[in-house]
């Protein structure tokens, strides 16, 4: 047995008992379990907040990208940022409005905002089929993780396994504050980690930072730019912006908003939390050292990039110590998702079926829909090919279908009507899947456009017939609704 | 006071204007490549103007 493999076991148990802990002292009711009691402080927001930032996203991907795609990575640090610049004006009103009317969840926010139960259920149904990439994307990252860290003791789908059944055991048993509690140790372990890397990867490689990207630059020109046609400027720009609007819209981080004690919360991360993101350039750096280090890898094993350099440079103890870490980046944003999903799967799509079951009851459903969603997710990860990146990209282009509706409901008159709003979602994730299905893409679609348009994003073109099929419908509706009345009368 | 919001746009257009006119790798700036460099700026930059929104906005001292 490696000296890797008891640590990482230390950080599975560690893991395991926090999120049972949290659970001391509390009745663990629906509103409890979902949202904390609406009861968190700063510090406790701040960290769930930036859960969203750093996940294995951010420690295999980012650096996985950085590996293979060089310059285009960066679209990853300016659109973590202005999701905060957003944050500082998007969630005190949604914040106000979820404390007023007691909202557990995200689709709860569009269904009393529109008056309409069932656009809660599409917009349910949608965060549901974007949340399933998401959790694959840390059990992946987390099967990953451990066989690197392990040195192949332990098989991806057993790492992959093990994984889903401890973060199954505390959501089931602390809801968010397990999520919350096991942040504090994650986030402690990701900073120390990753500054380490990306500072001592350069130096030992190359000398240090500056000749690192010289000697990169002079083998491969122009990576660490964007290139003039495809991942271009326009696609970055495009690509940033799209991300940054659907930041928020995930169920998982709308639902983190609710378990904030007051608005102020939300305007003082603001101001921290751009500069959080900074820790990505140490990801980038871990990244970047592989370029040349360990060449040759293609397609998903880009993923591996940081882990293939860790091995060459570091003895198995603190290669365990960076597979503990990756364990904590998959566990507790893989909390987060499964108690959102669970809550949606229960309080959004069961009880407009049985609108008279009590809280009690979707509380336990809730808690017992959390095992079903996990294995929905283990055989789902079990199956796919992906990298990292696509994955999120393909969650991220799902959900930014419903930032419009939110938007909008926030005006002091709102132009969407409840069926505008749904019609603009349909139409919205209908482009996103249709185009995703036929692989198709701005240069397919629009052949004899500019390069500059043809390069941007695909989902701006699902997000602009969203809004567009959105105002056309609720123009249609109000007509309906006026010329009905004029007639009663 | 109100006008300081405002602000804000700077590190939007910075982000997303920036890779159209400061695409290029030379020189390198604190060791980074110029469009990073840049990037990384800002970031910095977002948090500052954040906080002088933040210290401008007569919402901070409301409790709700």
């Amino acid at each position: 047995m490696n000296a890797a493999l008891p640590i990482i076991a230390l950080a599975v148990v560690l893991a395991l008992g926090l999120g049972l802990w949290a659970r001391a002292g509390h009745d663990m009711s629906l509103e409890q379990w979902t949202v904390g009691g609406r009861g968190f402080g700063t510090m406790l927001v701040f960290l769930l907040m930036a859960g969203e930032v750093y996940t294995t996203f951010t420690f295999l991907g980012a650096s996985g990208w950085a590996y293979g795609k060089g310059g285009p990575t960066y679209y990853i640090l300016c659109y973590l940022c202005l999701i905060y610049l957003i944050s500082y004006w998007l969630l005190p009103p949604v914040w106000r409005y979820a404390k007023q009317n007691k909202l557990f969840s995200q689709p709860d926010f569009y269904a009393a905002k529109y008056e309409s139960p069932w656009l809660g259920v599409l917009v349910a149904l949608v965060g549901l089929v974007a949340l399933v990439p998401y959790m694959v994307l840390q059990l992946k990252g987390l099967g990953i993780i451990v066989t690197t860290a392990s040195y192949g003791a332990i098989s991806p789908t057993v790492a992959i396994w093990i994984g889903a059944a401890t973060v199954t055991a505390y959501v089931m048993a602390s809801g968010v504050r397990g999520s919350a509690w096991n942040s504090v140790i994650k986030d402690v372990l990701i900073l120390s980690v990753v500054v380490f890397l990306g500072l001592y990867l350069p130096y030992h490689y190359y000398g240090g930072i500056e000749p690192m990207f010289r000697a990169i630059d002079q083998a491969k020109p122009g990576f660490l730019a964007l290139p003039e046609r495809g991942q271009s400027a326009s696609w970055f720009a495009s690509t940033t912006l799209l991300t940054a609007l659907g930041g928020w819209m995930f169920p998982h981080i709308f639902g983190s908003v609710y378990t904030a004690r007051e608005a102020n919360v939300f305007r003082r991360n603001a101001v921290f939390l751009p500069l959080y993101q900074l820790m990505l350039l140490f990801v980038f750096l871990a990244g970047f050292a592989a370029v040349l280090q360990v060449p040759g890898l293609k397609g998903p094993d880009v993923d591996l990039a940081l882990f293939k350099l860790s091995i060459e440079a570091f003895p198995p103890w603190f290669v365990g110590v960076i597979g503990a870490t990756g364990v904590f980046t998959a566990l507790v944003p893989g909390s987060m998702i499964l108690i959102a999903g669970a809550t949606l799967v229960a309080h959004n799509l069961y009880r407009p079926l049985r609108p008279q079951a009590t809280d009690a009851s979707i509380g336990r459903l809730a808690k017992l829909a959390t095992p079903l969603l996990a294995l929905v997710c283990v055989g789902f990860t079990l199956q796919g090919g992906e990298t990292i990146v696509q994955l999120l990209l393909m969650g991220y282009a799902f959900v930014t279908q419903l930032f419009p509706a939110l938007l909008t409901s926030l005006m002091a008159r709102n132009p969407l009507t409840k069926e505008g709003a749904a019609a603009g979602i349909v139409v919205g994730v209908g482009t996103v899947a249709a185009t995703a299905i036929g692989g198709h893409s701005m240069t397919s679609l629009f052949p004899s456009l500019p390069g500059a348009i043809q390069d941007m994003n695909i989902g701006a073109v699902a997000l602009a017939l969203n809004v567009v099929v959105g105002l056309l419908v609720s123009l249609a509706t109000r007509r309906a609704v006026s010329a009905q009345a004029m007639a009663t009368k | 006071m109100k006008h300081v919001r405002w602000l804000v746009l700077l590190p939007f257009l910075g982000m997303l204007g920036g890779p159209f006119v400061l695409n290029r790798v030379e020189p390198l700036v604190f060791g980074l490549p110029l469009l990073l460099a840049w990037l990384v700026a800002c970031v910095v930059a977002s948090s500052a103007v954040m906080g002088v929104i933040y210290l401008c906005d007569p919402a901070r001292s409301e409790t709700e």
